[in-house]
């Protein structure tokens, strides 16, 4: 037996367990332990997760209610308050933001003006109850931060006086979750129609791409433009966001259908597919053994690209108008704010909710980018 | 004695990958003299391949040569220090002007969309003063030094409209129409059917008597070497084990693997004869094993394993021109 | 079909239609044509050719994994008789576990994400060999063991192992269902040349162990000829020449042959002989030659052998040879 021997003896040189790990690692363990060294997609890991639980506990984090009750009346297109530590009236270790007091009077020409009193304080308290909100079913009053008296706004406020911090993390949660509801609708699509096509091939083959080609060449715009004039305005916010998700879904299943076909069709005839095809397998053990498991991984990366089209998209309809409407907590709606000349000009802290905005899709493609190069070398080095 | 066309001394390169530094080629030294063909014969990662494309300087942008690789271009006058060339105006000369190179997949190198007389009158562009018509008639002439029929019509096809055979003759026919000095032919019979190996074999002896050129042969198959090179150098695992003339590798093997390799064949004139292979497996290149690169598959050396283990062997002369790399050899204790 | 006889396959043809416009005649890959062959029980039966040549094809019909287009295929054993081409059903799962395959590519061949030791249970689980765990635990352990691989190989997957033993794993698949005849198609083509040797030694020692019969296939006519009984040599679909394999090289008849033989090049450097040329490029086998399909490249051809297909004559005892001027060629 020198063969065995003389695996053994090579493996004496190196770690063992190192090796033994590298060579019992399933296709997932190698996958993560791939991405691993990828420095910008971990960043963009830990930036996604931060922020879709940001998304996820933020009536939590945000110290008010981002509808039309937790608005501050007195304070409306309020600039932000940044909590200082210092000011001429001396040191504080306790954060506080200044008093802010609107008074009308002959001297402004009868036109609300606010001004700052800079010595009233209001110092920045942590965990204070405040608007009841409901997380998980249960119902809670603590929220992060807040003031001791008032009201503070990290983010300023907007033309009716909501706090812009609270709404940006609120419509966070917004936008992920039509964005899944609208992956989740395409990908069972694309699965089905994507999987039937590439298993069977033939003509089912050839009228379902004609289908899917069909579908994908139908214009996005015109077609929102027709179904919002459709929905009439009495149904709710929440319905509203139901169908566009739905909508969405059904726009984007075409792409991930053609990328399910191309990989069925280059797996149906791998080798020892035709090995267990061989055996006498059949279809069912074939597809859940062999078939499934190898494209998991792409269609996890598939899944997570996806993910930013329809976040984007659901923004772009909700910016023009179509979408999700005020007072619904989205980016979309948020940037439609953004739009006009007097926002534009004078309360440019509308365009915070951006930056969020472009950080959540950059993380997403990172972490898309890098897991897509992590899994793609799975096939073998050849000699 | 002439001065050798190319020679290399003590060319070490590693790659840089996340596994750490891998070394690839170890100390290896060689020279080919103008017209002959050196061929090179190796498993896979023995690093011929490597090696072959440090000569153009084509290795990947990960790959560091150590200090003291030296590989020198002796070209009428001029000599040229292959590895201190950067800036591609001068890599022009051994990227297809004093050096060519054939690939074992003529699919693989021809640009798909391209026509095969597009891609050769551009090589010509690039390298020569030609203008474009002269350019074509040189490359028409060149496609049928090759042997391909009609070659006006195949200028103007597609390399899909090609079959296998005639595909490796015009890229043989492209290396070739810039007159290059020295040919690099990697594995370029190994993806070809028996029968069309022998035609494209004949044709390269063919070019290499007329033109005067040298070729580096690079290959697995033996048979193909003992048939056409004059000189051997085998490589194992990145080091050069064995050189000797093409009898002197073949007849009489002085380095064990090169032993093993030739007992490993099957023999047409002795069918009866058992197969004995090489125990073992080629050990990754993160796990290069200490001393003699060869020591962990070796069967002859149990003697002085010890030896074997802990010291690297250098090339030693056994017979003129012949030299191999083998504590064994060394002390003359061949069997 | 002689006691002896494991598999027969009679004026077998497999013909590939390639997707036509749908109007006219379609164009079909006339794959194999007319192939009479027998193999006899426990021998190792070599078939050589080039590209082209219709070899993986014949292989795979013989194991039901090619369309059977025209003519028949039996197979033989012991136990049961099967025509293939009119196989199906419980018969077919049942001369599945008779009839196996040793595939070209080893890195092809093995599903990265499955365990050596999940790839070598599969047959055992779809086949329904074994009814436990443990039942199937222990039998892989056992056709291991002949591979020369050891328990720590089973837990690992493939990446972990090298050309030569992936194709190990190959074979122990292949041997786990206790087949009685395996297909080993282009096996060790695509592994190093000491590593190839360690293979065919294997090969070898599982033929004369268990007396399952081989079809090895292969365009290394070296290679065949070490390790085969009896070879067939196919070109263009079509079997030119067969013999038992002293016979073939002593007394070669067919002028591929004879072509195939004197192109492999020799490893005696003084051994100058130039290889016999073969003019022109293999032809399609959408459109074979009419004729002798060898004609277009054969330096003897004439007349006749552009119309005429040669018959399937007798040369000496088992060697038989598809040419009309083999006599006066010798």
């Amino acid at each position: 037996m020198t063969d065995t021997a003389n695996i053994e003896e090579t493996d004496a040189n190196v770690d063992q367990s190192r090796k033994e790990a590298y060579f019992t690692a399933g296709q997932g363990q190698l996958i993560w332990s791939r991405f691993k060294k990828q420095r910008a997609a971990m960043i963009g890991a830990a930036v996604l997760i931060l922020l879709v639980l940001s998304g996820f506990f933020a009536p939590f984090l945000t110290p008010y209610d981002p509808t039309i009750e937790g608005r501050n009346a007195d304070y409306q297109n309020g600039a932000p308050n940044i909590p200082k530590f210092w000011d001429e009236n001396g040191f504080s270790f306790r954060p506080f933001i200044y008093t802010f007091e609107r008074t009308r009077s002959i001297e402004t020409n009868f036109r609300w003006v606010t001004k700052v009193n800079k010595d009233k304080r209001r110092y920045v308290v942590l965990f204070p109850q405040g608007d009841e909100y409901t997380l998980l079913g249960m119902k809670f009053k603590t929220h992060l931060f807040g003031v001791d008296e008032g009201k503070i706004h990290l983010f300023g406020t907007d033309g009716t006086g909501k706090d812009i911090y609270s709404r940006t993390f609120h419509s966070i949660n917004t936008s992920l979750a039509v964005g899944t509801i609208g992956v989740l609708i395409a990908f069972v699509l694309a699965l089905i129609i994507g999987g039937v096509s590439g298993y069977y091939g033939g003509w089912t083959d050839s009228v379902l791409q004609m289908i899917t080609d069909a579908v994908r060449t139908v214009p996005a715009i015109p077609l929102f433009m027709a179904i919002a004039a459709f929905i009439p305005d009495t149904v709710s916010s929440e319905g509203r966001f139901f169908i566009i998700s739905i909508i969405l879904g059904f726009i984007g299943w075409p792409t991930l259908a053609r990328r399910v076909r191309t990989h069925l069709l280059t797996e149906r005839n791998q080798e020892y597919v035709l090995a267990a095809q061989l055996c006498g397998a059949s279809s069912r053990h074939i597809i859940g053994r062999h078939l499934l498991p190898s494209f998991t991984s792409y269609i996890i990366v598939d899944l997570i690209i996806s993910f930013p089209y329809m976040v984007l998209s659901e923004t772009a309809l909700s910016f023009i108008g179509l979408g999700l409407k005020e007072p619904v907590n989205s980016l979309g709606v948020m940037l439609q704010n953004v739009t006009k000349a007097d926002v534009l000009l004078n309360y440019q802290w509308n365009f915070i909710p951006v930056l969020f905005f472009i950080t959540l899709v950059l993380a997403f493609v990172f972490v898309g980018d890098g897991l897509r190069d992590a899994a793609d070398p799975y096939a073998d080095t050849k000699k | 004695m002439t001065s050798p066309l190319i020679s290399v001394k003590d060319l070490t390169l590693r790659f840089k990958t996340d596994e750490g530094l891998v070394t690839a080629v170890n100390d290896v030294s060689f020279d080919i003299a103008p017209g002959e063909v050196l061929g090179l014969v190796g498993e896979s990662g023995s690093g011929k391949s490597v090696t072959a494309k440090s000569l153009m300087m084509l290795n990947a942008e990960n790959s560091v040569y150590e200090e003291g690789s030296q590989i020198t271009l002796r070209l009428d006058d001029e000599e040229i220090d292959v590895l201190s060339l950067r800036r591609p105006r001068e890599q022009m000369v051994i990227r297809g002007g004093a050096i060519s190179m054939i690939f074992q997949e003529p699919m693989a190198s021809f640009a798909p969309a391209i026509t095969i007389g597009d891609q050769m009158v551009e090589q010509l562009m690039i390298h020569s003063d030609m203008t474009a018509a002269q350019a074509r008639d040189v490359s028409i002439e060149m496609l049928t030094r090759v042997g391909i029929p009609e070659p006006v019509q195949r200028f103007g096809q597609y390399a899909f409209e090609f079959s296998g055979g005639m595909r490796q003759r015009a890229m043989i026919a492209m290396a070739l129409s810039t007159k290059p000095r020295l040919l690099i032919a990697d594995e370029p019979t190994t993806a070809l059917d028996v029968t069309i190996q022998a035609q494209v074999i004949e044709l390269m002896k063919d070019l290499v008597r007329e033109f005067h050129m040298s070729i580096l042969f690079i290959t697995h198959d033996l048979g193909v070497i003992a048939q056409t090179a004059d000189r051997v150098a085998v490589m194992y695992l990145g080091n050069l084990v064995e050189t000797g003339t093409v009898r002197q590798v073949i007849n009489s093997p002085a380095h064990p693997y090169t032993r093993g390799l030739l007992n490993s064949l099957p023999k047409l004139d002795d069918l009866d004869a058992p197969l004995t292979p090489v125990p073992g497996d080629i050990p990754s290149p993160l796990d290069r094993p200490s001393g003699c690169v060869f020591h962990t598959r070796c069967v002859e050396s149990d003697a002085i394993a010890e030896k074997c283990r802990n010291e690297i062997p250098l090339t030693s002369i056994d017979g003129a021109n012949h030299r191999v790399a083998c504590h064994l050899a060394a002390q003359g204790d061949q069997p | 079909m002689s006691k002896d006889v494991l598999i027969a396959a009679r004026d077998l043809s497999v013909h590939f239609p390639l997707r036509g416009l749908g109007f006219g005649k379609r164009p079909v890959v006339r794959a194999c044509e007319g192939i009479n062959i027998e193999i006899e029980k426990g021998s190792f039966f070599g078939l050589v050719g080039e590209s082209g040549s219709g070899k993986t094809t014949l292989g795979r019909a013989m194991l039901k994994a090619a369309p059977i287009s025209h003519g028949e295929v039996i197979f033989s054993d012991d136990e049961v008789t099967y025509d293939l081409a009119s196989l199906q059903g419980p018969e077919l799962k049942d001369y599945r576990k008779r009839a196996q395959l040793i595939f070209q590519d080893p890195y092809a061949a093995l599903s990265p994400r499955m365990t050596v030791r999940d790839i070598i249970a599969e047959p055992l689980e779809v086949m329904g060999i074994t009814s436990s765990r443990d039942e199937t635990d222990a039998r892989v352990r056992e056709i291991a063991a002949k591979c020369r691989l050891n328990l720590e190989h089973l837990r690992r997957f493939p990446h972990a192992f090298s050309g030569g033993q992936r194709q190990r794993i190959s074979i122990a698949r292949a041997l786990v269902s206790d087949p009685k005849f395996i297909v080993a198609d282009e096996s060790v083509a695509a592994l190093d040349v000491s590593i190839q040797a360690d293979v065919l030694n294997l090969l070898n020692s599982i033929q004369q162990e268990s007396g399952i019969t081989f079809l090895f296939i292969s365009h290394d006519l070296s290679v065949i000829a070490h390790t085969c009984d009896f070879v067939a040599v196919m070109y263009l679909g079509q079997i030119v020449e067969a013999a038992p394999t002293e016979k073939l090289f002593s007394e070669t008849a067919h002028p591929y042959t004879k072509a195939l033989l004197s192109a492999i090049p020799s490893l005696d450097p003084d051994d100058q002989h130039v290889a016999q040329k073969l003019e022109g490029e293999i032809p399609s086998p959408i459109n074979p030659p009419p004729g002798c399909r060898f004609n277009t490249r054969c330096p003897h051809a004439q007349e006749r052998c552009r119309k005429e297909v040669p018959e399937w004559r007798e040369v000496s005892g088992g060697h038989n040879v598809a040419c009309h001027f083999y006599q006066e060629l010798a």
